[in-house]
């Protein structure tokens, strides 16, 4: 992965201050909080005009908060089930039920991994069919007990290997998609970190979409797309403006109903408040459509995805 | 200016008819390289007769094969594609669209009609993938999921014959979002217990497969097709392994369970038939 050049100068001067802080000398005090000071306002100043492909690598950031982080924060008595019933677990993809603000959910988010061997055990974020699959048994458990669905999208993409496709990737997300459409339940989707195509949506199908400020949802990765189109990776940072992956640019589309503003710093400078903030307005969202009865809930999911695109009609 | 410049630029052969299809008296065949006679090809529906290699063939002709001759008409024809995201790479997506609009005559890249299959009241939709690679954008997505609506209304069947490589890029996230609301109007034919058919042709991928080119109540393959999630060639970069012979056609779908037949072209239109007589006709009030 491509480093943040951009963080630099910020890692530099988090490094001095700890340094300074180390020394635990009382005179050094009033440095420190000057310091503290200009960190917070060089954070703010480089996070606010990063371009689409920055804000690609901070969605990319190893230190971002995953879908199991915001699980331990929001979550309680969070019990994680497995399995598709019919062929594996997949780790790539996260289910359960939990107590969300005192109130039970289900949720299901893609799962990075941290750590080299989690990582590895994740498949980096990309699911294959089972992972889809048992998504949608649980989705569709929380259906049966009258549950709201919570999703975290989070994947570079749905793993593009042999036995994914032997096992029917296509297929996977294809009844998913369907699927997501008829739920009786409340349907909330967050995009937390990278929404990579296909294999984001599948678990992406929501009555709301929210995205946090600096994740990105696109229809192929910008390497992916500079590789097809120009034949030469070096383009992805202009496909990544020309694709439009952006938080703001993704509501000025109609695809993303609410931006999540992060800190100053991005998510992972405060991974805590970034979490809160979302668990807030999770919260704000399931209250207001469990109101809803279930039929409402289909068509106002349906009239959501309805609605997207753009075309001209000359008669 | 030199003297041996030409003045006006060499006439190129007329492609709008279809894709891969040959002009000429002789047509040598994309699937064994043997020389055949045109009018052959054309009469078994540009099937090779030596090797059954089923050519590309243009939405419209595809459209008139399977209707009941006549019956054909045409809908949602004025939807034509803007540039949403002004986007650009080696050529803008304005002056792409042009071109293959210039190319196919078509608005985009998806043709729908109604009609009738002996005598039964259908929708059909069918892709063209001689329109940049069959691919979905806004407009594919709006006339499926208009399909699929009046489908609803008039309680008749859908066919959506697709041959693409998925998703739309110059789209972006709007390309993307076509799948969830194409399947979200299938999702109500579903309900309805209203018949889809799915009818993939060489080639189906990414985005088209991974929505509504699977979620027929019947898959149809057309024989030898290239259907898949990812293709080919970026399994290959991620795995670092060739793959094996014969992988991702129809023949390996067929064998791992994705889709109920293999029919050949000329068939397709007596297979169709028959299934709407199995599912169809005695389930509706007489």
């Amino acid at each position: 992965m491509a480093e943040c050049d951009f963080e630099k100068p910020i890692l530099e001067l988090e490094q001095k201050i700890e340094e300074l802080a180390g020394l635990a000398n009382p005179s050094l005090r009033d440095e420190i909080s000057a310091m503290r000071a200009q960190l917070l306002s060089l954070r703010k100043k480089v996070y606010s005009k990063l371009d689409p492909w920055q804000k690609t690598l901070v969605a990319r950031h190893g230190r971002r908060p995953h879908t199991m982080d915001f699980v331990r924060q929001l979550m309680v008595d969070f019990t994680e089930l497995h399995g598709d019933r019919r062929f594996a677990d997949d780790p790539a993809i996260l289910a359960g039920f939990a107590h969300f603000r005192s109130r039970p959910v289900a949720l299901v988010g893609h799962q990075k991994g941290r750590q080299t061997k989690e990582k590895i055990r994740c498949n980096f974020g990309m699911p294959r069919p089972e992972g889809y699959r048992k998504a949608l048994r649980i989705m569709q458990m929380a259906e049966k007990f009258g549950r709201p669905v919570l999703c975290f999208i989070d994947t570079p993409g749905a793993y593009p290997g042999i036995d994914a496709e032997e096992r029917g990737q296509a297929e996977a997300i294809a009844t998913n998609l369907r699927e997501m459409a008829r739920l009786r339940v409340p349907v909330i989707v967050t995009v937390i970190g990278e929404g990579g195509s296909g294999g984001a949506l599948a678990i992406g199908v929501g009555n709301r979409i929210n995205i946090l400020e600096f994740a990105i949802y696109s229809v192929i990765s910008p390497e992916g797309c500079a590789s097809i189109l120009w034949r030469d990776a070096a383009k992805a940072p202009e496909m990544a403006r020309a694709l439009r992956l952006t938080a703001p640019e993704l509501k000025e589309l109609d695809v993303v109903d609410e931006i999540v503003a992060e800190p100053p710093g991005a998510a992972h400078s405060d991974p805590a408040a970034t979490i809160s903030a979302v668990g807030d307005l999770l919260e704000t969202q399931v209250e207001s459509l469990m109101a809803l009865d279930a039929s409402a809930l289909v068509e106002d999911r349906y009239q959501r995805f309805r609605r997207m695109g753009r075309f001209t009609e000359v008669i | 200016m030199a003297w041996f410049r030409k003045a006006k630029k060499p006439k190129t052969a007329n492609l709008s008819r279809a894709s891969n299809v040959p002009a000429g008296l002789w047509v040598k065949c994309v699937g064994c390289g043997e020389i055949i006679y045109r009018q052959e090809v054309v009469r078994r529906e540009w099937v090779c007769p030596k090797c059954g290699y089923h050519f590309s063939i243009s939405a419209r002709q595809r459209l008139e094969a399977l209707l009941d001759p006549g019956s054909f008409e045409e809908f949602d024809a004025a939807l034509a594609s803007v540039d949403p995201l002004h986007f650009r790479d080696k050529k803008t997506y304005r002056d792409r669209l042009v071109q293959y609009q210039e190319k196919t005559g078509m608005g985009d890249a998806l043709v729908s009609a109604a009609g009738t299959l002996e005598g039964e009241a259908l929708i059909a939709c069918a892709m063209e993938y001689g329109f940049m690679g069959g691919s979905m954008g806004s407009v594919v997505g709006e006339k499926i999921t208009r399909a699929t609506e009046r489908c609803l209304k008039e309680r008749t069947p859908l066919v959506v014959i697709s041959t693409s490589g998925g998703a739309r890029m110059q789209e972006g996230a709007l390309s993307l979002m076509q799948m969830a609301k194409i399947s979200a109007g299938l999702a109500r034919l579903h309900e309805a217990a209203i018949p889809f058919f799915s009818i993939l042709a060489d080639p189906t991928t990414g985005g088209v497969t991974a929505s509504y080119a699977m979620l027929g109540d019947v898959n149809i393959a057309e024989p030898q097709a290239l259907i898949g999630f990812a293709g080919p060639r970026v399994i290959e970069q991620t795995i670092r392994q060739t793959l094996p012979e014969g992988f991702q056609r129809s023949e390996y779908l067929l064998e791992h369970g994705m889709i109920d037949l293999i029919v050949e072209r000329r068939d397709i239109r007596d297979v169709l038939a028959r299934l709407l007589r199995l599912l169809w006709r005695s389930q509706r009030a007489c």
